[in-house]
Order: structure tokens, then sequence, then C-alpha cells
């Protein structure tokens, strides 16, 4: 067995190992009971342990180190499988549009502190700030999704500015307490605010493009798809997205200056990297990516609430971040499926969600601080093919 | 090289010009509360010198590094590098200006790969650019193949460990090649002035020897780097420095030649005792 993958090709191991996941998830996410869902996790788990012990997680981590490119389109394939599978079905498009935008606010809180070392808990807030953006514009300007995602995240950045004196100039606490601040003032400013609909929210008119409504649903090959797919695709475009620019980020000049004001801002200084330019760039090219993530949610959601935008929300985000591993784009995207999905599976810890991710987190902390899929060794170029040895 | 020519070189006179010196310190002092790190502290280091700068513990030698890189603002004095003021500038600016450091307690990024931690250094002569970094990747790419291959010949030449490990992280690595690693990062943007704070802490004897030997080859390839140096151990003070600047509390007691500050009075009475006197 053993033999059998470590000689094996890492593309091809990479193929079969996003062919498990793909069939993994459709038979996951078809479960109805309680007993069927806790049973397949033992069996993940149990196949996720097996892949270490055969070397197969070790040839798919090879693949991801000389191929990213390929292995990138690979994850695309199984998401454009899944969305396939489930054309016709409004609930699991929700459940794994919703994935892919959770991934997508945790890549830009990676950014944030995954790299930099600058702690947002208000990514709900940035998120809602994007979804009240889309409603506003969607209900009075005929702009279309190209541009009112954008400028979701546009208006995200620049509310952000608010808070990059004290995020900047001073050290981790400190800015978790503001940005902790500014999650609940959030809420409470939506609460109060009328025109944004008080506490009951407000309805989304649905995304148009060249006058195809993204609210019904589109006939492919005679099939009537749930009008959730025209999201699902949209969700994961974005995702694409966020992933490759997060990604080409990590692997540049930039990105290791990040790294470097996060490890040490003393040293940092001392070899012309400037720390507040860093932590600002950070900053806002997180809540950019954070806010375009939300528009689309907030129009997919059809109608949002400040609720929907809580200090909670803003704790299982970073919770993602954690699970996944600091930086890792694809544990951040794993990740943000484990916390997404189970919830709504096990029905039974709905209501502990909040307890179970905090206990999962500590867990996380203590026993594996990189995270369930730790980041790999930046490589600016994709490594030669000695390192597949 | 460069200095015979600078050397050699005439003004409009017809008169030689003068090197000047490359660092000029005049009066610098420093105070944390009650304690005076640095007292009315003057020196100067010509092209091409290099500089033992040496007292007991506590005696203001790494305070005039954090002073002199902008990590601390002066309370008085001036510092003149390089014809320029760089007095209370920004660690940023001194750097630009071309002035590179090591740090007493190593100061790597662990997590990173010894190319990562040795392209720190190279900050200023690399393309930080937004469309660059994110957009022009074929370009980024050859700008990374060349650092590469410059960054891979540099820790050649200290340990050929080093540059078969570019893309390891440097937290698994023991004490010696940390300080190399730390020795490349300064290296790599070729600057005039190299401070190297104890670079012998938690290395041998012979390792210490070994450091120096490659340092010293580095800066012969580079051409007239100046150096001050903060060290312990007197055998490489006296192997390596032209001259010799002694601080205790915070004052300069003795400067001159190894031989003349070895022979000093002042000076064996500020080591008396202290674990530096063998
Ligand atoms: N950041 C600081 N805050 C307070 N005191 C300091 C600081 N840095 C240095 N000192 C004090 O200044 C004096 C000189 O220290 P230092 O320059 O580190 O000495 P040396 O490098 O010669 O051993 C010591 O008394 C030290 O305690
Ligand atoms: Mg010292």
């Amino acid at each position: 067995m053993n033999q059998l993958f470590s000689r094996m090709p890492p593309l091809a191991a990479a193929a079969l190992a996003a062919l498990l996941a793909f069939v993994f998830a459709v038979v996951f996410m078809e479960q109805e009971s309680d007993v069927a869902v806790i049973s397949l996790l033992a069996l993940g788990a149990v196949a996720a342990w097996g892949a270490g012990r055969v070397g197969l997680s070790r040839r798919v981590s090879a693949a991801a180190a000389t191929r990213p490119g390929a292995v990138a389109a690979l994850g695309g394939a199984v998401a454009l499988g899944l969305l396939a599978v489930f054309a016709e079905d409004h609930f699991p498009l929700l459940m794994l549009s919703t994935v892919m935008l959770y991934a997508t606010v945790a890549l830009g809180l990676n950014v944030q502190f995954g790299y930099t070392g600058v702690v947002n808990f208000a990514g709900a807030a940035f998120f809602g700030i994007g979804a009240y953006t889309a409603a506003e514009l969607v209900g009075r300007t005929a702009l279309p999704p190209i541009l009112v995602l954008p400028l979701g995240g546009l208006i995200a950045a620049v509310v952000g500015l608010v808070l990059v004196v004290p995020v900047v100039r001073t050290r981790g606490h400190y800015a978790a307490v503001v940005t902790i601040a500014f999650s609940v003032l959030f809420k409470t400013f939506l609460e109060v605010n009328d025109t944004l609909g008080g506490p009951q929210g407000l309805s989304v008119a649905p995304l148009s493009l060249f006058g195809w409504s993204f609210g019904e649903g589109p006939e492919i090959l005679g099939i009537s798809a749930s009008f959730y797919l025209n999201y699902a695709l949209a969700a994961l475009a974005v995702l694409a997205l966020a992933f490759v620019m997060v990604r080409r980020l990590e692997r540049s000049w930039i990105g290791l200056s990040l790294d470097a004001v996060r490890l040490d801002e003393t040293a940092s200084a001392c070899y012309g990297i400037g720390i507040r330019r860093s932590k600002i760039l950070a900053f806002v090219v997180g809540n950019l990516v954070i806010g375009t993530a939300g528009a689309l949610y907030g129009s997919m959601l059809g109608y949002i609430a400040p609720t929907s935008f809580t200090f909670s929300d803003s704790l299982i985000l970073v919770a993602i971040v954690l699970l996944g591993g600091m930086g890792s784009p694809w544990g951040t995207v794993f990740a943000a499926a484990i916390v997404v999905i189970l919830p709504e599976k096990l029905q039974a810890i709905q209501e502990y969600r909040f307890l179970l991710f905090s206990v999962v987190v500590m867990a996380i902390l203590l026993f594996r601080p990189e995270g369930l899929l730790p980041r790999a060794v930046r490589r600016y170029m994709p490594a030669p093919k000695e390192v597949a040895r | 090289m460069m200095q015979v020519e600078t050397a050699l070189a005439l003004d409009t006179l017809g008169l030689p010009i003068t090197p000047e010196r490359l660092l000029d310190i005049q009066g610098l002092a420093k105070s944390f509360g009650g304690v005076r790190a640095l007292n009315d502290v003057s020196f100067s280091l010509g092209r091409g010198e290099i500089l033992g700068l040496i007292g007991p513990n506590g005696s203001g030698k790494t305070t005039s590094f954090n002073v002199l890189t902008g990590l601390y603002r002066p309370d008085g004095g001036k510092i003149l590098f390089d014809g320029a003021d760089i007095t209370g500038n920004s660690p940023q600016a001194v750097y630009r200006a071309g002035i590179a450091r090591t740090f007493q307690r190593s100061r790597l990024c662990l997590e990173l790969s010894i190319f990562d931690n040795i392209m720190v250094g190279n900050h200023a002569r690399l393309n930080h650019g937004l469309m660059f970094n994110l957009f022009q990747r074929k370009a980024f790419r050859l700008e990374v193949e060349s650092a590469l291959a410059e960054a891979t010949e540099l820790a050649a030449s200290f340990s050929p460990n080093l540059a078969a490990a570019m893309f390891e992280p440097v937290g698994a690595l023991p004490m010696i090649e940390r300080r190399r690693i730390e020795i490349c990062r300064a290296l790599i943007s070729r600057p005039k002035l190299l401070l190297l704070d104890e670079p012998s802490a938690g290395m041998t004897h012979d390792e210490t020897h070994q450091l120096m030997d490659d340092i010293l080859a580095v800066r012969e390839r580079q051409g007239g780097l100046s150096i001050i140096i903060i060290e312990h151990e007197m055998g490489v003070i006296e192997r390596v420095s032209d001259h010799c600047v002694v601080l205790n509390y915070g004052e300069k007691i003795a400067e001159g030649s190894y031989q003349d500050i070895a022979s000093d009075r002042l000076v064996q009475e500020a080591y008396l005792g202290s674990e530096v006197g063998r």
C-alpha cells in the first residue's frame, strides 16, 4: 500500500484525492439522520488519517507545491461538480454558496491576521457592510452585479478606515478590543437606523446581469435548476478570484513583508519595511475581500437583518481561520466547509454550536496550533520536480 | 578598488579630494529614565574601516546601535552618515541610506525559510509595487530567480548547508547557521556600513573565527564595506579591528588601536572583575 502511493505521480494523487473528496461530499450532503452524519464524519476522519499513513497526503502536498495551478483547478472542478449534482435543490446550493462565501471572508481575514498579525474581530460587521451596501444599491439602482459586488467591498474597506488609527498604531490586544467594540456598535447602529430597516432588517432585490435575473432558476440541458445556482456560480467565481489573488499576494515580496511585520516589527523596520503601511494595506485588502463576499451573500439571502452580522458571527469567522491553519488558503476553505455544514447537518448540535466552536478553537490552539492543513513554506514559484521525490 | 580611485580623484582646483569620513557621531546622548545609557559619545569611522566597539555589559554598546539605526531617538548629539545628517531618522530611512545590522539576540523570522529571511534584508532592491507583484507575474518570476541565485551564492560563501536548504524554515537550524543567515540578511543589500552586535554570542571559538573569516571574504568581494563590531571576544577584536572605541557607563573612556586600548589603565579598571577581562 505504502509503496503504491509513494510512487504515484503527485498530480494523479491529487486527482484521486479530489475524486474521493467529491464522492464523500455528495454522500455527506444527502444524509438526513444524525447517526448517518456522525458515522460518515468518523469515516472521513479515519480516511484522512489513512491517507496520511499510506503516503497519499504527502503526494498531494507535493502536487500542491509543484503544480499549484493544476491543484487549484481540481478544487474548482470538485466545486463545480457539487453544484451540478445539486443543481435542482435549493437547500444544498444555499449551503454550498454559504461555505464558499464564508471561505472568501476567511481568506480576507487571513490577509489581516494570518499574514500580517492585524487582529480583526469585526469580520461579520464588514461582511454586513457589504450586504447592506448591496441591499441599497440593488434596490435603488440598476447596477450590474459586476459593479455591486466590488462596491460592497469598497464601502467595507472605506468604513474600515475609521479603525485604521487604533488598529495600526498599537499591538494585538488593543486592536482586538477596538474591533470587538466596532462589531457590537455596528449591530446597534443597524438596529436603531430606520432607513436600514431597523431590527427587522430589509429585503434585497435579486441581482440581475444583462436582463437575466438571478432570482429565476436557469434552464440548463432540460433541467430547471434552482435560482440558487446563479448565486452558487457567482460565489464560486468570487471565491476563485479571492483565492488566486490572496495566493499571489502571499507569494510575492509584499506577502513576505506582511509576514515579517507579524513576526518581528523591529527587524522589519531595520530592513526598510513600512510597518503602518503594511498593516493598512492588509486591513484594507482584507475588508475589500470580506465586503465583496458580503454583497453577494446579502443578495443571495434576499433578506438581511442585524442578527445575521453579530459579534458571535465574527468569532465563527476567526474560528475558521484558526481551524484551517493561519495563512493556509486550502485550510481556510476546508475549515469553512466544516464550520458551515456541520451545524446544519447535525441538528443536535445547532443550539450548542457556539459552545462547540469555542471548545474546538481551544483544542486547536492547544494541540495543533498550525491548524488542520498547515501553511506550507512560501514558494514564490512552482517548486522544482525534485521536491516531489 | 573604489577607494583608491576616490582618493586619487582631483577636484576642480586640482587639489586631491580627501575621502570624507563615512560616519561621524558627535556628542550622542540617550537616557532611559535615570539611566544614562549614552553620555556625550563621539567617534568616527573612515570608509572601508573596521571599528571595534567594546566595553563591559550595560555600557551602552547596543544602545548606540539602536540610536544609530533609528530605533531610539537620541536626546542629544548628531549622526552624520555618508555626507548626510541622519540624526533621528526612521529605521527605514537609515536602512535606505545604507546601514544594515544584526542583533545581539538573534531576530530572525523562525517560521520563514532561509530565502525569505535573507530577502527581508533585500527590501531596498526589490520591486514592491502592487501591480508588479500581483499582475506582472512573469517579470516577478525573473526577479525571484535572480534574487534566489544571488542569495544562494551569498549563503554558500558562509555554509554549503545553507545554500542547499534555501526553502527550509530557519527555526529548525542550529545557532551558528542562524547567525550566518542574519549576516547574509544584512549583507544582501550591499550596505555601506554593517553593524554587528556580538556575532560570536552562543558560538565556539573556532566557529567565531570561521564566521569572521567568511565576513571578511565577502567584504573583500563587495569592495570596501565598513564595519562596526561589538564583541566580547577580545581575540576577535584584536584580529579584525583597525580601530577601537571603549565605552563604560555610557561614556567613551578610550579610543585607539587595539594595542593602545589593551594597555590603557582606565580600560583595564573598567574590565576588572568582569568576565570579559580574560
Ligand atoms: N529600552 C531600554 N529601556 C530601559 N533601559 C535600557 C533600554 N535599553 C538599554 N537600557 C539600559 O541602558 C544601559 C546600556 O545598555 P546596553 O546598550 O544594552 O548595554 P551593552 O550593549 O553595552 O551591554 C543598561 O543600563 C540598560 O539597562
Ligand atoms: Mg549589548
